[in-house]
């Protein structure tokens, strides 16, 4: 029946997929490339060849490497809270007794769906300066004498960019390793129970080491996501003295789209993608190398 | 679990034991219930915010509603008329969806049953492809689409729909594990041609599947910011998120209780797709855990 005429159907079906994946996707990217060695005239509408001028402008720029190192800041602020918390209450609603499973992950999960546009201005009104709710809330109670001027000081700023998008996040983790936690195998747990393994040894024996692959999964795609926050820092705090939520695809945007240097935005373009590609090789080797570690270290217990 | 025979001393014991059990069950309650106060409290705000005016959003804490949704209301369609941006983004939603959904699973159906020249190199591009970073290749999309003349339309915005790689990969996924070839075989006994048995045969099979990434699909494009941002240059086409940010960087002194209704329109019909379509979604990302486990 699966003659080798019929398969030439195969082709006709992927065609589509393929012409716009070439028209959309790979081209731009080449043309990006291109690009990256040109620079563009606003007035004359023309595009001229500078050679490597973009990159040596990018390598050699205090912005490019500030707005790198925000980047990584924010990433740390969300990624630190967000696995902490979606690792304790994955843990917790793994267990039998807790009650209400269901309405709880939704509650926690929803924050995932908002646009994230409406995430930056949701946290840029809670945390203004010195009208915002957490300032009302943090004088009301009394903790801070004068309201905080959140955007203007660099380090709070990037804390709120970060619990901005743990609070988007942290709910989605959840989901992802309670699935993993659920298709670890009952028996497991039991037999341990059976050798008198309490608890806490339960879950760092077996639950932890188990769901490794799950959690190399989450923080690779984390690092490849978070490097790339734009909506959310763009909304925050882009009037601040410091600029210190400036993020890496925020300052390629800025250079393209606001000031029409469409060569250095190509070239921060490829920048940003080799300084993501480091880090999820990086986070991708350390996560592997702690867990096969620990993992190790639970055999010989 | 408490024996009624055993000795006083290890009932002692059972007793300690089942307090400390109780005890550590209410914590781990009370670490529930306060995250999912925190997670709650923006979109608490956010409906607060709606219905006061600017000086009681800024200068008080308050925990009850005001009245003032009216007017906030008013003020915000004096700014910008978010129900078109609303209708916007709803049609290049549905569309966008529409789009990925036929042609994805047309891919994934070649490559899922078929054998030809190739499927593996080309399948091998697809996942690869799903780790490029999405902002490589804005800048020569932008120029390209303005070579094009193709700025300000909702093309750029729908047509790169048909190669959504991730669509393309669950579906395939989806399929070798749900399409016995049995039913293909059948249909070509029966005569049946070659696109029908697409229409006819796989895609009703698809249709969890489907119904999954389309309100995956959906909620994306509701989301989505950057490409409509620098595709669409006129008001009359902005998509919501587009206005929304709008509102924000138009100057002045911020209308914190416009702001909020904004927020409100934006955050309602993820609200309402959330609660049908609730179990669809937690159910997609436990099925990319259990890919990637």
């Amino acid at each position: 029946m699966l003659t080798r005429k019929r398969q030439r159907w195969a082709y006709l079906y992927i065609l589509p997929f393929f012409a716009s994946f070439l028209a959309f996707s790979v081209y731009p990217i080449f043309y990006s490339f291109y690009l990256s060695f040109t620079e563009y005239d606003p007035l004359s509408l023309a595009t001229r060849w500078v050679g490597a001028a973009n990159y040596i402008r990018m390598f050699t720029s205090r912005y490019f490497w500030d707005s790198v190192g925000h980047t990584l800041v924010i990433w740390l602020f969300s990624i630190i809270p967000q696995l902490t918390i979606a690792m304790l209450l994955s843990l917790i609603l793994n267990e039998r007794w807790v009650k209400g499973k269901t309405a709880l992950r939704s509650i926690y999960y929803f924050p995932n769906l908002v646009t994230p546009i409406t995430i930056g201005l949701l946290f840029n009104m809670l945390f203004s300066y010195p009208g915002g709710t957490i300032n009302n809330i943090l004088t009301a109670l009394h903790l801070f004498p004068h309201p905080v001027e959140f955007k203007n000081a660099p380090v709070l700023a990037m804390l709120v960019g970060g619990i901005a998008i743990c609070w988007q996040y942290f709910g989605y983790n959840i989901i992802f390793i309670s699935a993993g936690l659920n298709a670890i195998n009952q028996d497991v747990y039991e037999a341990a129970e059976m050798d008198g393994a309490n608890a806490w040894q339960r879950t760092a024996h077996i639950t932890l080491p188990l769901i490794r692959p799950i959690m190399i999964y989450v923080m690779v795609t984390s690092v490849i996501g978070g490097l790339q926050i734009f909506d959310i820092p763009k909304m925050l705090f882009r009037d601040g003295v410091a600029n210190s939520t400036r993020t890496m695809v925020l300052y390629m945007y800025e250079s393209a789209f606001e000031r029409w240097q469409f060569g250095f935005g190509a070239a921060l373009a490829y920048g940003i993608f080799l300084v993501i590609a480091v880090f999820s090789a990086l986070s991708l080797f350390v996560t592997t190398r702690i867990g096969s570690k620990n993992a190790k270290e639970g055999k010989t217990a | 679990m408490m024996r009624m025979d055993a000795p006083p001393a290890s009932r002692a014991a059972n007793r300690q034991a089942l307090t400390r059990r109780w005890m550590s069950r209410g914590l781990c309650y009370f670490i529930l219930l306060s995250i999912a106060l925190v997670s709650f409290f923006p979109f608490y705000v956010m409906l607060l915010g709606a219905t006061q005016d600017n000086y009681h959003i800024t200068s008080t804490v308050t925990l009850l509603p005001g009245r003032h949704l009216a007017g906030n209301y008013a003020r915000m369609m004096q700014n910008k008329n978010i129900w078109r941006g609303f209708m916007n983004s709803l049609s290049l939603a549905l569309a966008n969806t529409a789009v990925c959904l036929y042609f994805s699973s047309l891919t994934a159906y070649a490559f899922a049953k078929f054998r030809f020249k190739g499927s593996g190199a080309l399948y091998g591009i697809i996942v690869s492809t799903m780790m490029i970073p999405g902002q490589l290749g804005v800048i020569g999309f932008f120029r390209q689409m303005s070579d094009m003349k193709l700025l300000n339309s909702y093309i750029p915005l729908i047509l790169p729909a048909i190669s959504n790689c991730f669509a393309v990969f669950f579906f395939r996924q989806y399929l070798e594990s749900s399409l016995p070839n049995e039913l293909i075989e059948a249909s070509l006994m029966d005569g049946c041609p070659e696109i029908t048995i697409f229409h006819r045969v796989v895609l009703p099979v698809m249709v969890p599947a489907l119904v999954t990434q389309g309100v995956m699909s959906f909620i994306g494009n509701w989301n989505s910011y950057l490409n409509p941002l620098i595709i669409l240059t006129q008001t009359q086409k902005m998509t919501l998120p587009v206005m929304l940010a709008s509102i924000k960087s138009s100057g002045g002194a911020a209308d914190y209780g416009a702001q909020y209704v904004g927020i409100l329109v934006s955050v309602l019909p993820l609200l309402i797709v959330f609660a049908f379509a609730n179990r669809v979604i937690v159910e997609k990302i436990a099925i990319g855990a259990a890919v990637k486990g």
